[in-house]
């Protein structure tokens, strides 16, 4: 009875036509293309892009060179010099992340007891000359400056599954 | 005076006849260069995406950008190829998709060419095709081509002769080779029930199956089988004679569209004949119908070519010479049986 009901599926292409009604639906389903350059798809407020240095609100650098990020970076990626600065403090005199070492993992964010070091959502940047890779202690504080508001509305939104 | 009244009469039915020619290709290689449109949006569709839309608005001007960039690419010839097959190959695969179209019944009373054999030479001019294929990968002098050719012909001989059988239905039915009279015999006054489908559904789905395998297209494309043979036949061709390489196979598929829609859907006919009047707009028969029939099966062709994936070959040939022949022949058999006891509404 079997082998006979599968003649029968066999001979009038069954299964084709199966298959066929599928895509034939599809054709007329909604279509989740992107128009990237004008459309983007949401963002995750964890997204780990580009890396920032922060400063309190009166303008004091975060990072307090205690070199846990250097410790933790799996990729080896962050080369820290530190010494006391004017004020008595301790700062880093040299602050460099290989962005072409760099896997992005975010455990230097983690890493950071200061929430100094994070990584913002800033993901379309490329590089056009040789040695633009490392972004040094000038360049990080610039991007913290420039995108603070965006970062510490981001740290907000995680602040609670942290 | 004017001009084509100074030309002796000969010749004036020449100009005619070239016009009508001139006409035909150029609204054919347009409904080509629009058809890869087709393709790529029909099958973005499926697959959930939108296909191209950048080249101009909603991507209409995009066929244009592609035959384009391939006119700019420079043709390699490998140098170890048979340089004039090599050239002539493409030529040779694109003629048979444009000249079996002489003999195509378009709309009532135009056919360029109104031959009494004209199902002869459509059957004549698809083999043809073939040869451009096979010589492709035979001039390449690369395994990959080789054994795309090889693919190729195999496949050709097996479903040449299922398609054959199936036309030779068609011939029993409608009583003639002529394209125009295998039309007229399937008008009557019962609608679409009137044309060669119904009594020959098995021939029907035969030739359309067959068809798919002839154009070597998807799910039957093992002559170019990416996975396998890179690009099969036309590995080595680049430019031009890859785009006519390209041109042929799309002609070739609006072709076999049409002849599925000539012999089995009634060509010009209106699927309501004798539903409505004869002059009223849905029934009156025109090249309106024919031209939505064949659409119908080009759509058929995306859509398999979405659905399906690649037959491996042993299943090609055992579908081809284990299922096709004998259901035809079968039919042949049961189809003339029915002409014997005058089926109505066809053998009336």
């Amino acid at each position: 009875m079997l082998a006979v009901r599968n003649i029968f599926k066999t001979f009038f292409l069954v299964e084709l036509l199966k298959g066929l009604r599928l895509t034939f639906r599809n054709l007329f389903a909604p279509k989740i293309t992107i128009q990237y350059p004008e459309e983007k798809t949401p963002q995750s407020p964890r997204f780990r892009g580009l890396h920032a240095q922060r400063r309190y609100a009166n303008g004091e650098e975060r990072c307090i060179a205690c070199k846990l990020c250097e410790a933790v970076c799996p990729a080896l990626a962050i080369t820290i010099e530190s010494d006391v600065a004017d004020d008595g403090t301790r700062r880093t005199t040299r602050y460099d992340i290989d962005l072409f070492k760099c896997i992005y993992c975010g455990f230097c964010e983690e890493a950071c007891p200061v929430d100094a070091i994070v990584e913002t959502r800033i993901h379309e940047y490329h590089m056009e000359m040789r040695g633009e890779n490392i972004m040094t202690k000038d360049k990080l504080l610039a991007i913290g400056d420039k995108y603070e508001a965006m970062i510490a509305a981001d740290k907000a939104a995680d602040a609670r599954y942290r | 005076m004017s001009f084509s009244d100074s030309l002796p009469p000969q010749l004036h039915v020449v100009a005619i006849t070239l016009a009508q020619i001139l006409a035909v290709t150029v609204v054919l290689i347009l409904c080509v260069a629009y058809l890869t449109l087709a393709e790529r949006k029909v099958i973005g569709y499926i697959q959930n995406r939108i296909g191209p839309n950048r080249v101009g608005p909603k991507g209409l001007l995009q066929p244009f950008a592609d035959v384009l960039k391939l006119l700019l690419k420079e043709v390699v010839v490998p140098a170890n190829a048979d340089r004039f097959l090599f050239i002539i190959a493409p030529v040779l695969s694109i003629t048979p998709a444009l000249a079996a179209w002489a003999v195509m019944p378009l709309f009532p009373g135009f056919i360029l060419a109104n031959i009494n054999a004209g199902l002869l030479y459509v059957l004549a001019l698809t083999s043809l095709g073939v040869y451009g294929v096979i010589l492709a990968g035979w001039a390449s002098n690369s395994k990959y081509a080789f054994l795309g050719a090889m693919r190729s012909a195999a496949q050709i001989v097996a479903y040449e002769i299922a398609m054959g059988f199936a036309l030779v239905a068609v011939v029993m039915a409608s009583g003639s080779l002529n394209l125009g009279e295998i039309v007229q015999a399937q008008a009557g006054g019962a609608g679409l029930l009137n044309w060669f489908w119904l009594p020959l559904f098995p021939l029907f789905i035969v030739y359309f199956i067959s068809g798919l395998a002839e154009t070597n297209r998807a799910p039957f494309d093992v002559a170019e089988g990416e996975s396998e043979i890179v690009a099969g036949f036309h590995v080595e061709y680049s430019g031009v004679s890859f785009a006519v390489f390209f041109l042929a196979e799309y002609a070739n598929m609006i072709l076999i569209s049409a002849l599925t829609a000539v012999f089995f859907l009634g060509g010009w006919l209106s699927p309501f004949q004798g539903w409505f009047a004869a002059d009223s707009l849905l029934g009156a028969p025109g090249f309106f119908w024919f031209a939505l029939k064949t659409a119908f099966f080009l759509f058929c062709f995306l859509w398999f070519r979405a659905t399906f994936p690649r037959y491996r070959y042993d299943q090609i040939m055992r579908l081809g010479w284990k299922v096709f022949i004998p259901v035809t022949i079968v039919w042949i058999f049961v189809l003339g049986a029915m002409i014997a006891f005058k089926l109505p509404p066809w053998f009336a």
